[in-house]
């Protein structure tokens, strides 16, 4: 009993297969691609070292499926949007109204020029909410979100994180368009100092991954983190310089460099507002980072073992 | 024809030693609060002597693990065709998501070469916000196929599952079975070297498992090695060659087809009292 489908199945493995030998090795008689799924070894007799191996094919293999990380995240925002008119620039409409709501009210209450209060104001709310803070509260949910495909099959986790970076990036893309438009209006434009921003987002989105991890993590085991998470990063809010100006607090605002969500804000702000930010602002935001890679990768190398089970 | 493809390597897929441990987390045990506390309670625990309060409050919060599977040890080779069969909770699907990767082992090694598909359930992963068709290009991307082979198996996914209109629908609004020709259209697409495949294709309206019985017969026979898990022993002795069968997470049998299963057989009818006369009764087999 023969159908056509098997030939035409055949033909795709066949190419599929050729396509991925020549993409590797340049050469069609190569060995064996390396494809997903071949060579498959879970190990629990290997102690750390083997734990440690695996994070890191994860982590090689998940950055080799970005293509499918990336549609995973576009999917996602369009299936949030999905029957509504305005599509994702409801992102964009929502933050300005948010943006000109605030500005009126704190502009009046700080007494300070809208001129020079709203570039500021538009620019710290947009990047906050729509990555510093987005980003935390969906990173709690990155692995529980995904507990279908998780347990329907084997997928590297970085998938999963990187998915959630990108929906978080397109959001912010979209919400950029608000401060653009205030510096239109205001006519503020930063300059060429602007290009400083783009280390800055690097980091940023490197970070973005850690933090996917290390609270993806943690959250998958613990229910009651997500909402811990919520009040710290409420706190964070109020005690970095967003809706108020770090100049206002004159020479009390010494430790600020010491609020790892300063830093970071700042290595993208400073350069987007005309300045490029200081060495020492960069020294802390370097090190945060460090510690939150290093905090990442300790626990996500205990967990994923056990991530399957636990959603 | 579907003879392996001369140019990979062999499949195979050895089992040793394999226990899989399955945490069950009931209320307390979810709660971070709880668990700080009962680490603390637990250091003072032997200084505070045996206060009744601290232990039970440490045994409130400790999880409880379920044993799926202990001590399994497998080792198969193309051509193989190895069937599981088992009670409800014997461990069936705890294997196969251990041989797919999706379950890591907490003692032992699970070694798989070749390329792997998991048949585990209808769904498979799909999101079910999207139409039929992104689905298709999100499982092709996951297979790493090109744009061009993705097409191809589009347009062979929407023949077979033959929803027409609905395919460009989100999944959420087919009916059971329109998902799961859907799935199992998907999921048979890509042929593997090693398949595993547990029973639920057997679902689906009659004129749909004549197809499919064709489509999967293929499959299987494309694929080296096959691990299928089923209750329905009929089913079993027509794909299998050798059987497993499992028992609260062990082995209990492992050989040839026909002998396991003659031996299930008698062990599950066993326990009816009218089993001798069973064969003057075949309608009592439904």
């Amino acid at each position: 009993m023969r159908i056509g489908y098997a030939t035409a199945m055949d033909q795709i493995d066949v190419a599929a297969r050729a396509d991925d030998v020549a993409a590797r090795f340049g050469n069609v008689a190569a060995p064996h691609a390396p494809l997903r799924g071949t060579g498959l070894l879970l190990d629990a007799t290997g102690g750390p070292a083997a734990r440690r191996r695996a994070v890191r094919q994860d982590l090689a293999e998940g950055f080799a499926l970005w293509r499918l990380a990336v549609s995973l995240g576009w999917l996602d925002i369009k299936l949030r949007y999905r029957g509504s008119a305005l599509g994702p620039l409801w992102l964009t409409l929502s933050g300005a109204i948010m943006v000109a709501s605030m500005g009126l009210i704190y502009s009046r209450l700080f007494g300070i020029v809208m001129h020079d209060y709203l570039p500021f104001l538009a620019l710290s709310m947009i990047l906050w909410q729509s990555f510093i803070g987005g980003l935390t509260a969906d990173a709690c949910t990155v692995f529980l979100d995904a507990e279908q495909i998780i347990r329907a099959m084997r997928m590297p986790f970085t998938v999963q994180v990187l998915r959630c970076v990108t929906r978080n990036l397109i959001v912010l893309a979209h919400n950029l368009v608000v401060p653009i438009g205030v510096f239109a209006i205001f006519r503020t434009w930063p300059g060429p100092a602007a290009a400083w921003s783009l280390p800055g987002l690097v980091l940023w989105i490197a970070d973005g991954i850690a933090a996917c991890f290390l609270l993806g993590s943690i959250c998958a085991r613990f229910r009651d983190i997500p909402p811990i998470v919520n009040s710290i990063m409420q706190i964070a809010f109020y005690i970095t310089p967003i809706v108020w100006k770090p100049s206002q607090l004159g020479t009390h605002g010494w430790w600020l460099p010491l609020n790892p969500f300063d830093a970071l804000l700042e290595i993208v702000r400073s350069p987007l507002l005309g300045v490029p930010a200081g060495l020492l602002i960069w020294a802390s935001a370097l090190g945060y980072s460090l510690l939150l890679w290093l905090a990442a990768l300790v626990i996500f190398t205990r967990a994923r073992p056990r991530l399957a089970f636990w959603i | 024809m579907s003879e392996p493809i001369s140019s990979r390597p062999a499949a195979f897929l050895r089992i040793e030693g394999l226990s899989l441990d399955f945490p069950i987390y009931h209320g307390g045990a979810r709660s971070l609060k709880k668990t700080v506390l009962s680490v603390a309670s637990g250091k003072l625990g032997p200084a505070r002597g045996a206060t009744g309060g601290a232990v039970s409050g440490v045994a409130a919060t400790r999880r409880v693990v379920v044993q799926a599977l202990r001590d399994i040890n497998l080792s198969l080779v193309p051509g193989d065709r190895l069937g599981i069969v088992g009670h409800n909770g014997a461990g069936k699907s705890s294997l196969l998501r251990a041989m797919a990767g999706i379950y890591e082992p907490v003692a032992g090694r699970v070694h798989v070469g070749g390329t792997v598909n998991a048949l585990l359930d209808p769904n498979l992963g799909m999101n079910v916000d999207l139409t039929g068709r992104e689905n298709i290009v999100l499982r092709g991307r996951y297979a790493g196929l090109s744009s061009g082979a993705i097409r191809l198996l589009e347009e062979d996914v929407e023949e077979f599952a033959a929803l027409d209109a609905f395919l460009d629908m989100p999944v959420r609004t087919y009916s059971s079975g329109m998902v799961i020709r859907l799935g199992f259209g998907l999921a048979t697409a890509i042929a593997p070297q090693v398949l595993l495949m547990d029973e639920w294709f057997m679902a689906g309206d009659s004129a749909f498992q004549d197809k499919a019985r064709a489509r999967l017969e293929s499959v299987v026979r494309g694929a080296e090695i096959l691990v299928l898990t089923s209750h329905t022993v009929s089913v079993l002795r027509t794909w299998c060659t050798r059987v497993l069968w499992l028992e609260s997470g062990r082995v209990r049998a492992d050989g040839p087809a026909d002998e396991v299963l003659d031996q299930y057989t008698l062990a599950t009818g066993g326990k009816l009292p009218a089993r001798a006369t069973a064969a003057t009764a075949p309608v009592a087999l439904t």
